[in-house]
């Protein structure tokens, strides 16, 4: 266990032409096509809101209340987020795993949520084909809540490997990209709650 | 954090904050929320719902990337990574949305 350690210490403290770390590097630009990406499913969004020859539209069908809940516990889990990344920086193993598990947690609360509301729509007519408000809309929050659902597999895999003793101090860059992530997919939930459901 | 070479600058970084930091940046994007919300229940608001609601919006990605992101302790070559994709995607949805007649 000591030799992995030390192998990995080794290797995050690698020289580099920026002095940067170049996974960061390197996750930072993967986060910058991220906003390309959703930039592009906002844009058809947006474009072919009011368009709808048939309803039901979203004035009809969005649940305010429910969402906003929603977009509070994803705001919550970027606090415990953060928190797992105190507690690595400072070594606290046991602050490390609690705060993972609830980053974890708090991401299924808003998955769980959000399969409950697309139910619901299903139910109340709404469906990927039945206009261009329901493609649009299931394509880019579908994309999102495939983008937590990564994350929060990612989130078990690091708790486990907390849990196994196999996440150190020196493997904080390890929760520090994760998080890089997990915050990416709470800024993009920002945008979507203001310009889908706020301004209809 | 990669270790710079001997003799080698370190770019510009600070320390990451704390926890009481972090919870306070929480509580000022539950309170932006919050008001969100409630600016979209009232009606003497919706004349300027838009640009309010967009305003806001704006407040809580900044805030997120700037501290819980890091962006504003880390290089400065990550916020340029980040912040010049952004900017061509929301150019991208204007030049859009002026062509499709919004």
């Amino acid at each position: 266990m000591a030799v992995a350690t030390a192998t990995v210490a080794a290797h995050e403290a690698h020289p580099t032409s920026t002095g940067l770390n170049s996974r960061k590097m390197l996750f930072w630009a993967f986060l910058g096509s991220e906003c390309m990406f959703f930039g592009s499913l906002i844009a058809t969004y947006l474009v072919y809101r009011g368009r709808d020859q048939v309803g039901p539209h979203p004035h009809e069908i969005l649940n305010i209340p429910f969402t906003s809940v929603s977009a509070f516990v994803l705001l919550m889990s970027s606090l415990t987020m953060v928190l797992a990344l105190a507690a690595v920086q400072h070594g606290n193993v046991r602050g490390t795993r609690i705060w993972l598990a609830a980053t974890a947690l708090l991401g299924m609360t808003f998955l769980a949520g959000q399969c409950y509301e697309f139910t619901q729509f299903y139910f109340e007519g709404l469906a990927l084909q039945t206009n261009l408000f329901g493609t649009t809309f299931f394509v880019l929050t579908g994309f999102h809540g495939t983008h937590v659902t990564v994350g929060v597999i990612w989130l078990w895999t690091l708790f486990v490997m907390a849990m196994q003793g196999r996440l150190p101090r020196e493997r904080a860059l390890d929760v520090e990209i994760a998080g890089l992530y997990w915050h990416f997919v709470d800024v993009v939930w920002i945008a979507i709650f203001t310009l889908v459901y706020l301004i209809q | 954090m990669a270790e710079p070479l001997e003799g080698q600058a370190r770019p510009r970084e600070r320390a990451h904050p704390g926890a009481k930091e972090y919870v306070g940046i929480a509580v000022i994007l539950t309170l932006i929320t919050a008001v969100e919300v409630a600016v979209f229940y009232i009606p003497a608001m919706h004349p300027v719902l838009v640009p309010t609601l967009l305003t806001l919006s704006a407040l809580k990605f900044c805030l997120v990337a700037m501290f819980y992101m890091h962006l504003k302790f880390d290089a400065r070559l990550f916020s340029w990574l980040f912040v010049v994709p952004m900017i061509i995607a929301t150019l991208v949805i204007i030049a859009l949305m002026r062509l499709f007649g919004h």
